[in-house]
């Protein structure tokens, strides 16, 4: 079932085109991935569909309804944590839920002990480390009310082993919840690993170059690095990527 | 904590030395009390003078919190309105530096022309020189909320109120407080001076009737109530901030 479709969108800021004929759905739970050349205007497309921006032509439509323009729409986690720092952890997470209604406290407290944090329901941010200030942001994210989570490079302000743990982590809960998850980056590991479908952009002005199916069984583990399949599935996203039409 | 418990004591040791320093001149040189009063002159008027003088201090406390109650209540209202209109915000903000140009003291008799020698006038005066710092401060607080955080906001569809109460005014009462502070020192002077306008009771009163009959020791005494006011009123909003804003001690202590 088609969760987000994009039709045809363009957007340009004064003379410059960034997007040109944009296109593509996503499906309900699907995990999908948007990866392309820095300044191909990623952050557009996120802030598009989360209607900060509105698109010049064409039209974005989330369960049938189209949502040019409309905030709220979705759930968003930014690249950093955007907790606020006066609020205890378990008062951030229930923040996407306070500012669309209802909160469920209950849900919170269970979700933030399954993720590990169960120390740090009563702690401020500034006492959590960068992977776990990441995770809370999340699961406030997971506890919103909208279908969609569009996550903005979560992980690139992370060292390397925090990040290998919390793309372990996110597959887990993903696998947990299946939500509809729109993920950005500009790591072809971490979206191989990570997502069902990759949409590999083209520079400027971007349009969805190739949309490539990752070809590996959930559920996956690590040791999926290490096959040989996935290292050629990495060389066709490189070469879909960096190529020569 | 220690640190901070050891530089309050050497001010206070500073201020031991200053006072030492004066009683011991004022002694050498023999010089007379109306001219300028030993430090224990004072101190033994303040005793003995006290119950006549409690009655001004009361009044004047009195006089300067209700003043500053106003003068920050406007402050605040008037940040959120130049701050929520930004087309308010470009007209008013220069007319805000120029009314703090206004001396006082010559508008101080104006006040008592148009307003009577009633307690109006007064609480103008307290409310104009208390509600400026206040008004700065939190319109900064306000314009200086991170991007990151009102990015998130609005993605996840905070409206214009939510991005206010949730996410403006909690991050700017750090430097509210600073506007706070002075604010509540400032409130101190604005009731003194007020009551030179004209007033029954007051510290301002007590002053002037001291220096026009050379009692300069009472003068003194004048001078270090309004500075241990102003030290207290100063003190109080400093709780009050560790309570509101924890956050942000527990924040630069781990740093």
């Amino acid at each position: 079932m088609k969760l987000l479709t994009l039709e045809s969108i363009g957007k340009s800021f004064g003379v410059n085109q960034v997007l040109n004929d944009l296109q593509f759905t996503i499906d309900q739970g699907e995990f999908v991935s948007i990866i392309g050349p820095s300044g191909s205007g990623k952050s557009t497309i996120f802030n598009m569909i989360g209607g900060l921006l509105t698109p010049d032509e064409g039209s974005i439509v989330l369960n049938g309804k189209r949502i040019n323009g409309k905030r709220g729409s979705i759930s968003y986690m930014p690249q950093s944590s955007s907790l606020l720092p006066w609020r205890s952890i378990l008062n951030n997470v229930v923040l996407g839920q306070e500012l669309q209604g209802a909160v469920d406290k209950d849900k919170a407290i269970a979700m933030l002990k399954k993720a590990g944090l169960e120390q740090f329901v009563h702690a401020y941010p500034h006492e959590l480390s960068g992977g776990m200030k990441q995770r809370a942001a999340f699961i406030r994210a997971l506890l919103s009310p909208q279908p969609l989570i569009l996550l903005d490079e979560p992980f690139s302000a992370l060292d390397e082993l925090t990040r290998a743990d919390m793309q372990r982590w996110l597959l887990d809960i993903w696998e947990q919840h299946q939500p509809t998850i729109l993920f950005v980056t500009h790591n072809i590991e971490e979206a191989l690993f990570l997502s069902d479908k990759i949409l590999i952009l083209s520079e400027k002005p971007a349009a969805i170059k190739k949309s490539y199916d990752v070809p590996f069984q959930r559920p996956r583990n690590e040791d999926l690095f290490l096959e040989e399949t996935f290292l050629q599935s990495k060389k066709e996203v490189y070469h879909y990527l960096k190529n020569v039409d | 904590m220690k640190k901070q418990f050891l530089k309050g004591w050497s001010s206070l040791f500073v201020l031991l030395l200053l006072f030492i320093i004066w009683e011991v001149a004022v002694r050498l040189a023999d010089t007379p009390s109306w001219l300028l009063p030993s430090p224990a002159a004072i101190f033994t008027e303040a005793i003995t003078g006290w119950s006549n003088f409690s009655i001004h201090l009361l009044s004047t406390v009195q006089l300067a919190l209700l003043g500053f109650i106003l003068g920050s209540v406007f402050g605040l209202l008037t940040a959120m309105v130049l701050h929520l209109v930004p087309f308010l915000r470009e007209a008013v903000y220069p007319l805000l530096i120029l009314s703090q140009n206004i001396p006082i003291i010559v508008l101080a008799p104006l006040l008592v022309i148009w307003f009577g020698f009633g307690l109006l006038p007064k609480l103008i005066v307290i409310t104009l020189v208390c509600f400026f710092p206040i008004t700065i401060a939190a319109l900064d607080g306000f314009r200086q909320t991170p991007q990151d955080l009102k990015t998130y906001m609005m993605m996840a569809g905070a409206n214009r109120k939510q991005l206010f109460w949730k996410l403006e005014l909690p991050f700017s009462l750090p430097s509210l407080f600073s506007g706070i502070k002075i604010s509540a020192t400032y409130s101190v002077m604005g009731a003194v001076i007020s009551e030179w306008l004209g007033a029954k009771t007051g510290i301002g009163v007590y002053m002037t009737l001291a220096s026009s009959s050379f009692r300069t020791d009472r003068v003194f005494v004048a001078i270090f109530a309004i500075m241990l006011i102003s030290l207290l009123f100063f003190a109080i909003i400093l709780i009050a901030e560790r309570k509101l804003v924890r956050w942000r001690s527990i924040e630069g202590e781990t740093k």
